[in-house]
């Protein structure tokens, strides 16, 4: 590190020149902080003054840079200088903000800015700037697993946008469930009645189309590699196998309908008038507009019934216990076909709760009504299949009565199961019990499994809220009801989204740039092999699949699968793995530099001045503290917060460091964990969680309470809770007294 | 008519929705309602019906006929209009209950001494006679409605009123005489027959 030349410049805008001590954080950092150039301005972030910090970089040398002045989440573009590390040093929202401007509080915000400045003068010095491993070269080439609705919008989405598209379809023709459909649930304006359900345009599409190459009867029976080089074995139902490379992958798998023989109390099964939704399509594309016909003995349908919620929304064994989003309004669609062949047919739907999801979703519900379906708010209990006619017993909720309603046919609304594949993080099966194969969707050659991770249901994960289209393996996207329940519009809006993205992993790879969150990051984790003991932490924790092992046992790393959380630095025991502007040292050392106070045993007056050290998840935690600040919520004055990239990237040697070094406690903030995470790494904030669950030990050893660290879960929105939960700490510590480990 | 009451309807078929929609004013609407259930909690006299709109709506569809057209519920409604203006779906439930009880009067199902029918009657009968309302003969006929020991009760109540409007000229006596009418009389009555006519063409088509 000889060659790093420190430039600290010290902001008085914004009140900190009324507030601080200018003077003395100038004389720390050009002092303890060994900084070359040390200045203070009166508004850091003007321009004339950011030229001056780049004059700094070009004539005299400074390459690491250090911003005594507001939050790194502000002014982000003026202190961004490129090939230079920066640490900003948060003494806007940080400190003053946060603090009481009274005569009383000075010394402790003084000591709380020093303290900043000296653990920002040392963080520098541990980054590097990252650059590009270069390990990738651009491959224009999309993959597309599954030739439903989702795959052909997305094969024909990404063909436009200038790439090549590979369908692979394990059947004999593209168009999946909706090209099993008679029509379509209208997409369009009026939304008033069923369309044509678009798989044949599709089809025409694809076909005219030279980008776009299609493998039936195919399936992927191998995939390795990572985003920019995957290597996919396409394996025909007769046993030949090509191998190609792709730059990502969609995986459109889609879903297989809930299996209505499971449903023995609707007479399914026992009378073939009692269909589900796909067996209605079939006989309507039979009848193809002419009044359909009831299967038992071709009689004109007079009477249907549909029932909603069939074997869905319910905790019955068997059953699913989700809303599968479609059927109430593919229901709506068929009572159409009814309404419309004949008019004089009575089509009523069963429902407890209908829900019609989408923008044209309320219009079409109304325009049934108009066409004069009628709904029935009931729960159906029993279908008695009879010679003539079938029985449906029901309550209507709304008038609170028991019915028994004889129709010509019932039409059952199961629900969807998605085609996920393997489940990779199913607890492994007891011995003796008999296991159900589940055929491989993706075959992926990745250290984690086969296939992609599911979230709830079997369904895939991706991060709900922020960035649904993120799985959890980089460049591999999932799309359409394999993801979630959806139906065909929803299917297509996400058939595009993942094109999208899919486009976005092949080029960010091709750079060496990292997916969301941390969009266009360079840094990657490196690592120390002479040091590795062939753990397998890192391999086992990486929420992404980054890491495979070699014959030996050591990780392998695949930089473009790699989201650069650092959960694999917070796993390693060996600390080995580092990233060249994040890494044990670069966070440790920062711990290392905050002065701790001595107490002075002679002094009896002497005020306890404990320190606290925060490690706040920059995704949600740090903006919060931010936001805290700018609200003017005051918290302890003895807290030294570093935002870390995940709380996942957390190493319980810096614990363990802070411990030793005279600290008081630790609060460590991370985001939701568990069913519903908020963790933008998604698996981060559980890690780090179960790891410091094990810190009691250590704790233990060092003859300390174990009140003094605490990790918890907060989310963006906790500006206040935040606060609190720092001032708890202090309180904890007033009532269980200071270290004994000040040394 | 008189078949239509007994015919049979069967439950949860569309055949009594269908009579509805044909007979009954504004009933083309009784099918959009989506039983949300915001008329019934906005009713003020909500607690009082045997039942609430979403609640009538929902028998039309169930093919309850007499029920329904039996029922007091939409005589009890005071056309305070909370339904129409909360409707999500834009029903004109007021108009609806109007005319679901001008049906069931019309085929004579109206539930025995209904008082709002009652003086419906009595308000049409007395205006359609000179085609003025004659407040001092509806007022007398009102108190009497229920019958003449009730009506003297009623009477002897509000005699200190009357007699205090008769003093400030509110309310003329020479009003049982005849009282005031319109100019042209006849015009107004023969107006009154062709729309009968009319009304009564408009049942014969549907049949009811």
């Amino acid at each position: 590190m000889a060659d790093t030349k420190i430039g600290a410049y010290i902001c008085k805008g914004c009140g900190l020149g009324e507030r601080l001590d200018t003077d003395k954080l100038e004389s720390i950092a050009s002092g303890e902080g060994k900084a070359a150039i040390c200045r203070q301005e009166e508004f850091l972030c003007q321009q004339s003054t950011v030229d001056k910090i780049q004059a700094d970089i070009d004539n005299e040398g400074i390459n690491r840079v250090v911003i005594g002045a507001c939050s790194r989440r502000a002014k982000f573009e003026a202190f961004n200088f490129e090939s230079t590390c920066v640490s900003r040093v948060n003494l806007r929202e940080g400190v003053i903000w946060v603090r009481p401007d009274t005569e009383e509080a000075k010394e402790a915000t003084q000591e709380m800015a020093e303290d900043y400045i000296r653990m920002g003068c040392t963080e520098v010095k541990f980054m590097s700037p990252p650059s590009a491993s270069q390990e990738q070269s651009v491959n224009k080439h999309l993959l597309v697993v599954g030739g439903g609705i989702t795959g052909m919008t997305s094969a024909i989405e990404a063909s436009k946008a200038g790439y090549q598209v590979s369908i692979i379809e394990k059947t004999s023709q593209l168009g999946g469930v909706a090209g099993q459909l008679h029509r379509k649930v209208p997409s369009r304006m009026p939304y008033a009645s069923p369309q044509d359900n678009g798989i044949d345009d599709l089809n025409n599409q694809i076909s005219a189309n030279s980008n776009i190459t299609v493998y039936l009867n195919s399936t992927t029976t191998k995939t390795s590699g990572a985003p920019g080089r995957f290597s996919v074995d396409i394996t025909t139902e007769s046993g030949s196998t090509t191998t190609e490379n792709f730059g990502a992958i969609i995986q459109a798998s889609g879903f297989t309908p809930y299996d209505a023989n499971k449903l023995p109390e609707f007479a399914y099964g026992k009378t073939p008038d009692v269909v589900d939704q796909l067996g209605l399509e079939k006989l309507a594309q039979e009848a193809n507009g002419t009044p359909i016909k009831r299967p038992s003995d071709g009689k004109v349908v007079e009477n249907v019934m549909f029932i909603q919620c069939a074997g869905q929304r319910s905790d019955k064994e068997d059953h699913l216990s989700y809303c599968s989003g479609h059927c109430c309004s593919t229901s709506i669609k068929q009572a159409m076909y009814f309404k419309e062949s004949n008019p004089n047919c009575d089509a009523a739907v069963l429902y407890t709760d209908l829900r019609t999801p989408g923008a044209g979703g309320e219009d079409f519900y109304r325009s049934a009504q108009r066409k004069g379906v009628t709904f029935t708010k009931g729960i159906a209990k029993e279908v008695v299949a009879g010679d003539n006619q079938h029985t449906i017993k029901f309550t209507d909720l709304i008038l609170n009565d028991e019915v028994d309603l004889a129709v010509d046919m019932v039409v059952l609304a199961t629900g969807m199961l998605p085609n996920s594949g393997v489940n990779i993080d199913a607890p492994p099966a007891e011995e003796g019990s008999v296991e159900i194969p589940v055929e491989s969707i993706l075959n992926l050659d990745y250290r984690q499994g086969k296939d992609m991770p599911q979230l709830v249901h079997g369904f895939t994960d991706s991060h709900f809220i922020c960035f649904p289209y993120e799985t959890r393996r980089t460049g591999i996207y999932t799309a359409g009801p394999v993801r979630r329940p959806m139906d065909i519009n929803q299917a297509i809006d996400d058939a595009t989204g993942a094109a999208m993205k899919a486009i976005q992993a092949i080029e960010n790879s091709a750079l060496g740039k990292a997916a969301h969150p941390r969009s266009g990051d360079l840094s990657f984790p490196s690592f120390r092999m002479e040091g590795c003991t062939q753990c397998k932490r890192c391999t086992v924790e990486c929420p992404f699949g980054a890491i495979n092992e070699d014959e030996k046992g050591y990780p392998s790393y695949n930089e473009s699968r790699c989201r650069r959380c650092g959960t694999c630095m917070g796993a390693c025991p060996v600390r080995v793995i580092s990233f060249e502007n994040y890494s044990v040292d670069s966070v440790g050392q920062q711990i290392k530099a905050v002065n701790v106070p001595i107490p002075d045993e002679d002094d009896e007056n002497a005020v306890a001045k404990p320190r606290i050290l925060t490690l706040a998840c920059e995704n949600d935690a740090y903006p919060a503290l931010d936001m805290a600040g700018m609200n003017r919520i005051q918290h302890s004055a003895y807290v030294r917060i570093i935002p870390v990239r995940c709380l996942g990237s957390v190493n319980t040697i810096w614990v363990t460091d802070a411990l030793n070094s005279g600290y008081d406690g630790v609060v460590l903030l991370g985001c939701q964990k568990g069913e519903n995470y908020q963790c933008h790494f998604v698996k981060g904030s559980e890690i780090a969680h179960y790891r410091m669950s094990k810190v009691n030990d250590t704790l233990t050893t060092l003859n300390l309470e174990k009140e003094r660290v605490a990790t918890y879960e907060v989310a963006i929105t906790d500006i206040q809770r935040i606060p609190q939960l720092i001032d708890d700490m202090a309180k904890t510590i007033e009532d269980i007294g200071t270290s004994p480990l000040k040394f | 008519m008189g078949n239509l009451n007994t015919t049979m309807i069967e439950k949860y078929r569309n055949s009594f929705l269908h009579e509805v929609e044909a007979n009954v004013e504004e009933g083309e609407w009784v099918k959009m309602c989506m039983q949300c259930g915001v008329c019934s909690g906005s009713c003020p006299l909500g607690p009082h019906w045997d039942h609430p709109p979403q609640e009538l709506f929902m028998m039309i569809r169930a093919g309850k006929r007499e029920e329904v057209l039996t029922s007091s519920s939409m005589w009890m409604c005071t056309s305070c209009y909370n339904c129409i203006v909360r409707c999500p779906r834009e029903l004109p439930i007021t108009h609806i209950m109007h005319g679901l009880a001008h049906y069931a009067k019309r085929l004579g199902l109206v539930p025995e001494n209904q008082q709002t029918e009652k003086f419906a009657q009595l308000f049409w009968d007395n205006l359609t006679n000179t085609g003025r309302v004659n407040e001092l003969k509806l007022g007398l006929k009102l108190y009497f409605m229920n019958g003449f020991g009730e009506g003297i009760k009623m009477s002897l109540k509000m005699q200190d009123v009357g007699l205090n409007m008769l003093k400030t000229g509110r309310m003329s006596p020479f009003e049982l005489l005849g009282g005031h009418s319109i100019k042209d009389k006849t015009g107004f009555h023969a107006m009154l027959q062709k729309a009968k006519e009319l009304e009564d063409a408009k049942i014969a088509k549907h049949g009811a």
